[in-house]
């Protein structure tokens, strides 16, 4: 616990001193940390006011998640019933129950007072797949697999002037599922010069190049069964939809009720102007 | 209060009722016989705006107080608990934490259109300090409620923030431990600031009572700065100033409901959805956009108690503008000079904002110490001189007079509705 308090503090204070320190004599903006190109705008049928998700998307996703990530990352708020919930990928119930089934799940203490597996159920969470923190670092060369369940909204980058003004009215909110999407297919040998850390990998999107998590996805490493390109692009773009509903399961009622809201407002604002000017029409203003 | 009828109830229950507490009088008078200057334009609403915020804020927070946690190991679970499996919890914790920005926006308008009509002129000081002091209490308010759910900007803002006050001497390491109930931020400052951020906004509510009240001594300023004289010069409250608020106000929610269902994350930071971690440090620790003018101040300072005082100053130097300011004319409407600097200022506020959002490096650190400078002399050196050197313009004789003239020649500029 003290080693705790101790470094605590120490990152408070290094968190104060850059913040409140001046760089002083500094001449030159940030170099390093900008020099990470801006991911592409892909296309998504989640973007805009009348956005929703490809169901063949999002399943394709969840399967690459299943086979793939999953392996690694974990999922901690990601229920089994969300499978068969409204506005995500949809399977029936019944098909959201057999992957339940397919996992083992610890309960208990039972009456005996013995903790016993069973098969998931619905309203179990996805397992995660290392027990704790430390577990997941050991496995993975010190890096800790960050989880899904609300990382396509956690991730971002900087737009920068005049853009980030734009994007109010274009409604861009899908920066986190540009990224993943990027990052998936931004593996590449390192320029000439750049020399990447011991158990790294070159990234061109991934924040200072070094990123630990080798290239996740090789083509036709996840079979389609509809017929879908089993290219690393395609899985990535499946994979970030997948993340995007993952972390934003609300997304097509939220757009949906939007409608209606601004219809309502709309309406009631030009009825609201029209008794308005009624009202004033005798006073001079 | 003179107004242009009088509440008579012909109820006997009614007339019962307000010979022992003359509570319907009291809203009659207040809101729909009270009298306001017939040439106010739509600046005017967001005093309306804002109370529809405050509302909003605080029933759509009662709701998610219902569902939230104050635990470090639960709080951002409980929040994405809210935003899964609550019924319309999305709706609610989006129309929260997006209402939280419309909230500073509309003040801003609010403050902005005070200082560019002189509203803060004698005789409407006190309604002025009182607004300084509301505000003062949103900026604490909006600050510990972007600490609950409690992620890495959540923990690392607060960090920040909290540590600002160990700039004081002598006393500022025990104020910071006191702020943070421990050593370091913590479940006790999480369960503090939990209870202060449900406490504040009933403050404000309490604030805004007297701020309303001292408005309705004083008298609504206006866009011509001159005080009604005839009744002519003034309509009712309702119906008048209530249609034209409410229309204000549902063009409003339009632009608040772009954001709660098109653009929810858009004013937030991506970093608050990793769950807050002692031991990562983000890349940049950047406050929620309201405060980044003040950052920017802060940053601007070379030294870390200058910097707190300059941005404790910032806000302070609000205090006295109705004494510093020392022109005898209200309205930048007939102040040439001032209209032109008020702009400029403006210009230097939104700049400031910018460069807070910015890394504290190089060319930003200049441009904000320059900006700084400025908005201060703004205040200490602008404003008292402009009152001594600006030949102001006729300034019509009455509200009526300025309304016919302008129906009249339609030359002046678009600032009525």
């Amino acid at each position: 616990m003290n080693m705790r308090f101790a470094s605590l503090r120490s990152f408070t204070l290094a968190a104060l001193t850059a913040a409140t320190m001046l760089a002083g004599t500094g001449t030159s903006f940030a170099q390093d940390a900008h020099a990470t190109p801006k991911p592409p705008r892909e296309s998504w049928t989640f973007a805009g006011p009348f956005g929703h998700f490809d169901r063949a998307q999002v399943q394709r996703g969840f399967q690459v998640f299943r086979e793939v990530c999953s392996s690694c990352h974990a999922a901690h708020l990601f229920a089994f019933r969300n499978l068969a919930q409204k506005g995500g990928p949809e399977f029936s119930e019944a098909q959201a129950k057999t992957v339940a089934e397919s996992f083992k799940v610890q309960d208990g203490p039972n009456d005996a007072g013995d903790m016993f597996e069973r098969p998931g159920r619905l309203s179990d969470r996805w397992p995660s797949p290392f027990p704790n923190e430390q577990a997941a670092r050991a496995s993975n060369g010190g890096a800790y697999p960050p989880d899904f369940s609300v990382l396509a909204k956690a991730r971002t980058y900087e737009v920068g002037f005049p853009g980030f003004l734009f994007d109010i009215v274009r409604q861009y909110q899908e920066q986190g599922p540009d990224y993943i999407h990027a990052l998936l297919n931004g593996y590449k040998d390192p320029p000439e010069g750049f020399k990447v850390p011991e158990g790294g990998h070159y990234n061109e999107f991934f924040p200072g190049h070094s990123i630990k998590m080798p290239p996740p996805l090789s083509a036709d490493q996840v079979t389609y069964t509809d017929g879908s390109p089993q290219t690393v692009e395609q899985y990535s773009r499946d994979v970030a939809a997948f993340m995007m509903w993952l972390a934003e399961p609300h997304l097509e009622e939220r757009k949906r009720i939007g409608f209606m809201s601004m219809i309502f407002l709309i309406v009631f604002a030009g009825l609201l102007y029209f008794t308005k000017k009624k009202i004033w029409r005798n006073v001079e203003h | 209060m003179s107004g242009h009828a009088t509440f008579e109830p012909k109820n006997p229950a009614l007339k019962w009722f307000e010979s022992r507490l003359p509570l319907v009088g009291l809203i009659h008078s207040s809101f729909i016989a009270y009298p306001t200057p017939r040439n106010l334009n739509y600046w005017w609403t967001f005093g309306g705006i804002l109370s529809l915020m405050l509302v909003c804020q605080i029933l759509s927070g009662v709701v998610l107080v219902m569902h939230y946690t104050p635990h470090v190991t639960l709080a951002f679970d409980s929040v994405e608990h809210i935003m899964r499996d609550v019924s319309y919890g999305w709706l609610i914790r989006y129309i929260h934490a997006n209402g939280a920005s419309m909230f500073f926006i509309a003040v801003y308008i609010h403050m902005f259109r005070g200082l560019y009509y002189g509203s803060y002129k004698a005789p409407r000081e006190v309604l002025w300090i009182l607004g300084v002091i509301i505000y003062l209490l949103m900026m604490a308010t909006g600050f510990m409620g972007y600490v609950l759910p409690w992620g890495q900007m959540s923990f690392w803002g607060a960090t920040v923030i909290t540590n600002l006050f160990s700039a004081f001497p002598v006393v500022g390491p025990t104020i910071v431990e006191w702020l943070w109930g421990g050593f370091a931020v913590d479940n006790p400052t999480l369960n503090r600031f939990f209870s202060l951020h449900y406490l504040l906004p009933f403050m404000i509510a309490g604030v805004v009572v007297l701020h309303i009240w001292a408005l309705h001594i004083a008298g609504q300023n206006n866009p011509t700065g001159v005080e009604p004289k005839t009744p002519k010069d003034t309509v009712p409250f309702t119906p008048y100033a209530t249609i034209k608020d409410a229309f204000g106000m549902v063009c409003f929610l339009i632009f608040f409901a772009w954001f709660v269902f098109y653009i929810p994350n858009y004013l937030g930071h991506a970093d608050n959805y990793i769950p807050a971690n002692p031991l990562v440090t983000p890349a940049h620790i950047v406050p929620e956009w309201y405060y980044l003018p003040f950052y920017a101040m802060l940053r601007s300072v070379p030294d870390k108690l200058g910097g707190v005082l300059t941005m404790f100053s910032a806000i302070i130097v609000l205090f006295f503008v109705p004494w510093l300011d020392t022109s005898k004319v209200r309205s930048a409407a007939y102040r040439p000079l001032y209209r032109q600097f008020f702009w400029i200022w403006v210009a230097a506020c939104i700049g400031l904002g910018w460069l807070g959002s910015k890394p504290a490096e190089g060319g930003y650190v200049i441009a904000g110490r320059v900006l700084t400078v400025y908005y201060f002399v703004h205040f200490l050196i602008i404003l008292p001189l402009l009152g001594l050197f600006e030949k102001p313009k006729q300034v019509p004789a009455s509200i009526t007079e300025a309304v016919l003239a302008k129906g009249k020649t339609a030359a002046s500029p678009a600032t009525t509705a």
